[in-house]
């Protein structure tokens, strides 16, 4: 086995909070001056330990996925591994050029036009001036937009903007890639296109350090995966184990969702997802209970309320609604609206919900509660079976009848 | 913070090697040459977008100095009745205006490395020192436009009026003494700038004191009065000597218009503290540019 590419040691980051050097010359001098006079200064919140005694190690050609909750240490991992930071302790060795992609169009300036933004951004990124202009119409047909590549970006949309910034970080060439969330970018069209030129770089024997928390990506992407908790390493390993040590771990999902109102208003007024199981992983197929309470209702004209689950809070999977035709009519002014799902048919993942309440048809939106609720599906493998139920293969399953007939 | 980055095209031919940073001094030399497209694009960016949608241009760097001079021409020269050391005084203020501008503008900005970089420094390595150097080498084109206004009116006075019929010196020597102080201006820029750049940038409060000091640095430098104004008994003497800009500012009146009161010990003596203080501002800067990201 050759020499890691990246080799980290006991790597440590801390942050100190709330002392000397955090703030302005006059809280200093606050914090000196009741410091002389014997009393603890307020804020003095102590240590972070944003990272703690980490290791790990990357071979060549491989795809590394860093996983693991908000606040476990993965960006500042990267940051220090792409020399943003310093580490306060340990070591980390970097055997191979490293470019980082941490955010798309950094350093983008808005009265320069696409074509010199596309030079000033590719220098930022460590490329010299003849790799980008080898590369320059490469990168403009990737980014689609070479009508405008002589206008300011002030122009641009949002969209344009991410496209360029986007194809001129594809066209790097380093042995070793360092990329955080990037590619939560774009319209749909444009993310496949990411995906597709991500596959590449991947086949290309190029070492890549993968954070993300899009986990249908990482399972895609990537061959092995370090799972952070609180600055440690938890587990590094098979990216399939890992994933699925990840969803058992049972993220806070809120099952339940309150918001009294004074007796004169009109919304949601409570919501919960009720499981066979405790906060966790929901089984895989089991029935699933919604139940929205709903004040007002009967003073709405056509009213409904719709939901949808999404996917790691991104993309909608499941959608619906219910309106008065649906149910019997029921009187009060509080009412409870539950739904059965006999078999959620949804794969392992997590999941979030969002309502939607208006009156009109749809066309008065009264209340709109994003991601209020969360559901995680966990599914143990098949027996003896490799194949394990993947949420980057597919959302849903359906109920199917296998026959098998002799010809 | 590391050791020298790999060269490019070569497989893992070095390492990097990331630790906590020892050593108070640190300048990634073969960081900075392998980074030099970028400092050219910097350089590129900050003139372009000096003067794009701007009415005149690059004309404004040539208007600003002559509308400064005529300022000064009345309140210096006729209200406050200031010598100007027999030489007219239109070019004595234009002169003083060259070799002040340059510095007044550079080092402040250099001083804002870390707070007008914040986000970028966040999200990218590249070697810190890139946007300072990139600073000091883009305001020399400024300066080049402003000297060639100066010379402009410096041959319309030597054609049209009796100025210079003594007492200038050759071109050679001139020519020579000018971009010597001028180099020496451009390193205290440096030297000055990074100092500052790294206090503002863990105190950011401190950027207010910029402007004042610009201000107050710009009247203990002999910019509108020549030094001779001053009489060596007096106690300002001393400030003057001390103050590295004197010697600079006073080589180039010599230079261009024959003034008459720099000396070679002068310019040693600022030389000397100019690289003083260089030092400190690298070792400053690399200090804290390890992390500074942390509280930006």
């Amino acid at each position: 086995m050759s020499q890691p590419i990246i080799d980290v040691q006991n790597l440590s980051k801390r942050y100190r909070l709330g002392r000397i050097g955090a703030t302005t010359l006059r809280d200093d001098m606050a914090r000196v001056w009741s410091r002389l006079r014997g009393r603890a200064p307020s804020s003095d919140t102590g240590d972070f330990w944003a990272l703690r005694d980490v290791s790990f190690s990357v071979q060549p050609g491989e795809v590394l996925g860093v996983i693991g909750r908000n606040g476990a240490g993965k960006s500042t991992l990267l940051k220090v591994l792409s020399r943003i930071t310093e580490p306060t302790g340990g070591r980390a060795i970097l055997r191979g050029r490293v470019a980082s992609l941490l955010e798309v169009g950094t350093g983008f300036h808005p009265d320069l036009t696409g074509r010199e933004n596309v030079f000033l951004n590719g220098a930022i990124l460590g490329m010299k001036r003849h790799e980008v202009a080898a590369r320059f119409d490469e990168i403009v047909a990737f980014s689609e937009i070479s009508k405008f590549i002589d206008t300011p970006v002030k122009h641009y949309s949002s969209g344009m903007r991410v496209r360029l910034a986007f194809a001129v970080a594809a066209h790097l060439d380093s042995e070793v890639l360092i990329v955080d969330e990037v590619l939560a970018v774009g319209d749909h069209t444009f993310q496949q296109k990411c995906m597709g030129k991500m596959e590449n770089l991947t086949g290309g024997g190029r070492t890549i350090l993968l954070v993300s928390h899009q986990l249908p990506v990482i399972q895609t992407l990537c061959t092995r995966c370090l799972y952070l908790e609180e600055g440690r390493v938890k587990a590094t390993g098979e990216t399939a184990k890992l994933v699925s040590l990840y969803y058992e771990s049972g993220e806070d999902v809120a099952t339940r969702y309150q918001n009294p109102l004074k007796p004169d208003q009109v919304g949601v007024t409570h919501a919960c997802l009720q499981t066979t199981a405790p906060n966790g992983g929901h089984p895989f197929t089991a029935p699933l209970t919604l139940c929205v309470d709903v004040q007002g209702w009967d003073r709405l004209t056509k009213p409904a309320l719709a939901y949808q689950f999404k996917l790691d809070g991104s993309a909608g999977v499941l959608h619906g609604w219910v309106d008065e035709n649906m149910f019997e009519t029921v009187s009060g002014n509080h009412i409870r609206l539950t739904a059965s799902f006999p078999k959620l048919r949804l794969l392992p993942g997590n999941y979030t919900l969002s309502l939607h309440l208006s009156a009109e048809g749809g066309r008065q939106k009264l209340e709109q509660l994003n991601n209020v609720l969360g559901l995680t599906v966990a599914a143990a493998p098949p027996q003896g079976y490799a194949q394990a139920w993947r949420t980057a293969n597919g959302t849903y399953v359906e109920d199917v009848v296998w026959t098998a007939t002799p010809l | 913070m590391s050791a020298p980055s790999p060269a490019p095209g070569s497989p893992a031919a070095v390492e990097v090697v990331i630790q906590p940073g020892c050593g108070w001094l640190r300048v990634p030399w073969r960081e900075l040459w392998e980074y030099r497209d970028l400092f050219w694009q910097f350089v590129r960016r900050d003139f372009s977008t000096k003067y794009r949608q701007t009415l005149l241009g690059p004309a404004w760097f040539v208007l600003q100095p002559l509308m400064m001079t005529a300022i000064f021409t009345v309140v210096f020269g006729r209200l406050a009745k200031l010598p100007t050391d027999n030489v007219p005084p239109m070019l004595f203020y234009l002169c003083g205006l060259v070799s002040w501008t340059y510095f007044a503008q550079s080092f402040p900005a250099v001083a804002g490395t870390f707070t007008s970089n914040a986000h970028l420094f966040g999200k990218i390595y590249f070697p810190r020192l890139t946007v300072p150097l990139s600073v000091i080498a883009g305001n020399l084109a400024a300066w080049g436009l402003q000297l060639v206004t100066f010379a402009a009116a410096w041959g319309y006075f030597r054609v049209f009026t009796d100025f210079g019929q003594h007492a200038l010196m050759g071109a050679l020597p001139a020519l020579g003494l000018l971009l010597i102080a001028q180099l020496q201006i451009m390193v205290l820029a440096l030297g000055v700038g990074l100092l500052l750049a790294a206090a503002t940038g863990k105190y950011r409060d401190l950027q207010h004191v910029l402007p004042v000091l610009v201000q107050v640095w710009f009247y203990v430098t002999p910019v509108v009065y020549p030094l001779s104004m001053i009489s060596r008994e007096a106690r300002w003497w001393w400030v003057a000597t001390l103050n590295p800009m004197t010697a600079p500012v006073e080589a180039i009146k010599a230079a261009l218009v024959g003034g008459t009161s720099w000396t070679p010990g002068l310019a040693l003596g600022a030389w000397a503290t100019t690289l003083v203080i260089l030092f400190i501002g690298l070792a400053a800067f690399s200090r804290a540019e390890r992390t500074v990201v942390d509280v930006a």
